[in-house]
């Protein structure tokens, strides 16, 4: 029997599909090439911190090399990440339907993401940035680097994650199985419909922000430039008004993803359906309203306070979900395989992530920890200890279903562990010594700190180390020629019903469903 | 540099020594919303360890015990609870907040300038001094701040309190030490290939100190004067463009540089004698070296003639 992956051969087979499948295993390959470009750039910069004086970097460089890991990871890694590999593979099955509503903008939104992907790499052939991947004006309008380029790559980009957006929410009105209520969805999906509403409202703003810029770059009408009249804390607001929704496009996916590896591995329903699928959609509106967090350092009181307030506000719907999580747990029959693990993992860092959330909140804490590594440390717990963690979640999940093939459990098990302490010593430290007073974006820094820094250059290494064992057991479990079961998890969604990896028309009969997602029996007594 | 004092082994294990005489109650807020977050996050472990180790799989076709969707009175109690929580933290946060933003009116006013790559600040009396603030200890302080360039961001880790430093627009800090002493200064807003070395010390000294320093003469007429110029070169953050080594760095050496032909970006040549130096150092941006980035800021009103003198005679003895 023919699978979507043998279905058709050759490169041109793949490049031009229409199959949702392929464009979420086209989109799997860039996305972790653009992470172990990101990844490469981070170890080297870890390296250079092991000492205040320069190891490899020069000062430039090392800026450059900040900006290169932030604008990659963030624009090329982690907002695309899970809605265009996983989401595009899934979706569609989780409602059982056989594509997305429209298969031809997905493929353009694959090979719009190419272009973007391509321009950024040419900015950092011809003279790569130094702005950081904000690009505050008017450093990024009087600097000698290829802002325009990046720029340019960052604008294509926006493009490829709105069609995105527009094409789950129209497959998620119109193509849902006879019987697939919107609350009999998985939550995976409910958390893709809440994404790609800020998908497709906050990333014209970020579009019109970079035009701005570049219009100010090249022909400098002052809407930004202090130096002819402009102000340059405008910049600011419209950067962060996509950016900081931009953050629940990385983390809401995430949360989606928890929901199904928790029902599946604890074979619990989960618990607060409902609250979990409307409070995806809050934090979705709310998201819209917190921008000014970034600002407190530069705006007027009165705006710092109400932004301040507001942040607070999002921050209770995250705390409920782990609630729930933790609740969906209670009398489960648990499973500890990795994609569990994961998971785990997943609620240890994000709550880390989410405390020292509610420090930055508080308006006077947050004076003091602006712009040290404090944030960078917080933001490393959201972004790899949540949105990262609970990707890698999903992609050991799902990998038997994409590839028919199943992974060494005790291989992942040691990547597992790896990339756990790792991470830890890597970013733990970062939260000492931020609050200590080691501002972030720092080249050199004053003796005292050197011993915080070379710990953490140290849990890199581990890091990297814990994600080469993952390539090499994920490339391992290609090659081998053993076919994993259909449903290896025991899990209910309808995914799991049809063949692994699926045919090309993944539904012969189009599924009828009669229940809700998670509704698993209850043992004997 | 100046025994600055210690971040990292003075103050608590999380945040530095605390000077301030106003904000007090900031550190217990810290370690209030750090004990609360701590005691949480403990309980949640408790728990996902007790429901795991109670509820691990012993056969593969093992099921739940128990289904269980809802619990309203559960869920009620885990929204309320840290929704006030999180309520008292924000008006607590709040309150500090508005003590740190908020200028005696006896405050001692400091204008700032932030330039790439050091601070420049003003004193009442009309003094200036590059990368060094002086002020008197248990005196409110207010620093009137812009940038003649891009954004910087000035941090007293000691204080606890920062601010955006901006071009064209006036933003203003407060603070009181209650501790004499030195400590750092950072900038925190990105600005470049300098933007870590753009440190200035605060030293918090006596009244009388203060008043002795506002009238103390910059130049020390007793010593030679290329020894005043070496001076100079670090007291005015030269060096953090120029070697005196022959390396280059963000500007030319200075090493062996007098006498030297120099080639302009606009493909004109001057000699580097004494004119050529002086306007290299009053108006920066007239002649720019081939090779390197019109990014010198301008030390009009900075220095003194004396100063450029002795500054000359210093590149001269560079060029023996
Ligand atoms: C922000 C970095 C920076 C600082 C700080 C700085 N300079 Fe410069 N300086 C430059 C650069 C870049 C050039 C070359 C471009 C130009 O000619 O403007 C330069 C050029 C010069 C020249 C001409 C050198 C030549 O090779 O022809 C002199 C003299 C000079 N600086 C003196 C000073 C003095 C004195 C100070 C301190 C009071 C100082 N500079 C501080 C960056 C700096
Ligand atoms: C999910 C993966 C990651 C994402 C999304 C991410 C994102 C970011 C972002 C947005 C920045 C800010 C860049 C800027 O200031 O302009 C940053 C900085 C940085 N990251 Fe990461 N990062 C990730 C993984 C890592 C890893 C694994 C490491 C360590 C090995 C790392 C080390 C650093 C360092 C050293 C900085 C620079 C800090 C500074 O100089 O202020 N990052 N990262
Ligand atoms: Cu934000
Ligand atoms: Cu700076």
């Amino acid at each position: 029997m023919k699978n979507f992956i043998t279905e058709k051969k050759g490169i041109l087979s793949w490049l031009f599909t229409l199959d949702h499948k392929r464009i979420g295993i086209m989109y799997l390959v860039s996305i972790f090439a653009a992470f172990a470009l990101g990844g490469f750039a981070a170890l080297i910069l870890r390296f250079e911190l092991l000492s205040p004086d320069k190891i490899l970097l020069t000062a430039k460089q090392y800026n450059q090399m900040f900006t290169l890991h932030g604008a990659v990871m963030v624009f090329l890694f982690i907002v695309p990440s899970i809605p265009a590999t996983l989401g595009n593979f899934f979706l569609p099955l989780q409602l059982g339907a056989n594509d997305v509503a429209f298969p031809r903008l997905n493929l353009a939104s694959y090979h719009i993401y190419l272009l973007g992907a391509l321009f950024c790499v040419a900015s950092i052939i011809l003279g790569s940035v130094d702005t950081g991947w904000t690009f505050y004006t008017p450093y990024s309008t009087s600097t000698d680097t290829a802002v325009i380029m990046m720029v340019t790559g960052v604008f294509i980009l926006g493009f490829s994650s709105i069609l995105t957006g527009v094409n789950f929410i129209s497959t998620i009105h119109y193509l849902r199985a006879p019987g697939m209520t919107w609350f009999r969805m998985p939550l995976f999906v409910w958390s893709l419909y809440a994404t790609s509403i800020i998908q497709v409202l906050a990333t014209p703003v970020l579009a019109i922000t970079l035009v701005l810029l570049m219009i100010e770059r090249v022909w400098g009408i002052g809407i930004f430039d202090p130096a002819i009249g402009g102000d340059p804390v405008l910049f600011q607001h419209f950067f962060w008004f996509y950016s900081h929704p931009a953050v629940y496009i990385m983390i809401l996916p995430a949360m989606g993803i928890m929901n199904e590896v928790v029902t599946t591995f604890c074979r619990k329903n989960i618990f607060g359906y409902a609250a979990i699928a409307y409070s995806s959609i809050a934090i979705a509106i709310i998201s819209f309203l917190v921008w000014g967090h970034h600002l407190f350092t530069s705006e007027s009181e009165v705006a710092a306070t109400i932004f301040s307030f507001l942040t607070f506000l999002v921050a209770i719907p995250s705390g409920i979900k782990v609630f729930n999580w933790i609740a969906t747990m209670y009398k489960g029959s648990i499973d500890l395989k990795a994609p569990f693990l994961y998971f785990l993992g997943f609620m240890f860092l994000f709550v880390i992530g989410g405390f020292t959330g509610i420090f930055l909140g508080a308006l006077a804490i947050d004076i003091h920890l602006h712009d040290t590594y404090f944030v960078v440390a917080h933001f490393h717990y959201v972004m790899f200890g949540g949105t990262l963690y609970a990707f890698l979640s999903g992609m050991h999940y799902w990998w038997p279903k994409m590839f028919g093939r199943m992974y060494s459990e005790f291989m992942a098990k040691i990547a597992f562990w790896l990339i756990f302490i790792g991470f830890n010593m890597t970013f733990f430290v970062q939260f000492i010594m931020g609050s200590k007073g080691m501002p972030r974006r720092y080249y050199s820094y004053i003796e005292e700190f050197q011993i915080y820094h070379q710990i953490s250059t140290v849990g890199s290494w581990l890091l990297g180390v814990g994600f080469i064992v993952m390539l090499v057991y994920l490339i391992q479990s290609l090659r081998s020629k053993e076919q994993a079961p259909d449903n290896p998890w025991g899990a209910l969604t309808l995914e799991w019903t049809i063949p692994s990896p699926p045919q090309y028309h993944a539904f012969e009969k189009t599924p009828v469903v009669d229940k809700g997602p998670y509704e698993f029996g209850v043992e004997k007594p | 540099m100046n025994n600055i004092q210690s971040l990292t082994k003075k103050g608590s294990f999380y945040l530095p020594e605390n000077i301030s005489a106003n904000l007090g109650q900031f550190d217990i807020l810290f370690y209030v919303i750090f004990w609360l977050s701590v005691i949480l996050f403990v309980g949640l472990l408790i728990f996902g360890f007790f429901f795991i180790i109670s509820g691990k799989r012993q056969q593969d076709d093992q099921l739940a015990k128990k289904q269980i969707t809802h619990n309203v009175k559960l869920e009620v109690i885990w929204t309320v609870i840290p929704t006030l929580i999180v309520i008292i933290i924000f008006f607590w946060g709040f309150k500090e907040y508005l003590i740190m933003r908020t200028t005696a009116p006896n405050a001692l006013e400091i204008y700032v300038s932030g330039k790439k790559w050091f601070w420049e600040f003003t004193y009442p009396n009309g003094k200036k001094a590059i990368d060094e603030l002086v002020v008197p200890v248990n005196q409110p302080i207010k620093l009137i701040m812009s940038s003649t360039d891009v954004l910087h961001s000035f941090y007293l880790p000691n204080l606890r309190v920062k601010r955006d430093v901006i071009p064209n627009r006036y933003t203003v800090m407060s603070f009181e030490s209650a501790k004499l002493g030195n400590y750092n200064i950072f900038c925190t807003e990105y600005c470049g290939d300098q933007h870590s070395n753009m440190k200035a010390i605060l030293k918090v000294v006596d009244s009388d100190d203060y008043t002795s320093f506002l009238n103390e003469v910059d130049f020390d007429e007793s010593i030679p004067l290329s020894e005043a110029g070496a001076n100079i070169y670090v007291k005015k953050g030269c060096n953090a463009c120029h070697s005196v080594d022959g390396s280059n760095m963000i500007g030319p050496t200075w090493k062996g540089l007098y006498n030297k032909n120099r080639e302009f970006a606009d493909g004109t040549y001057a000699k580097a004698d004494e004119v050529y130096l002086k306007e290299s150092i009053l108006y920066p941006q007239r002649k720019i070296v081939k090779g390197y980035q019109n990014v010198m800021p301008s030390y009009q009103g900075l220095l003194v003639d004396k100063e450029i003198d002795a500054i000359i005679e210093y590149i001269k003895e560079l060029s023996k």
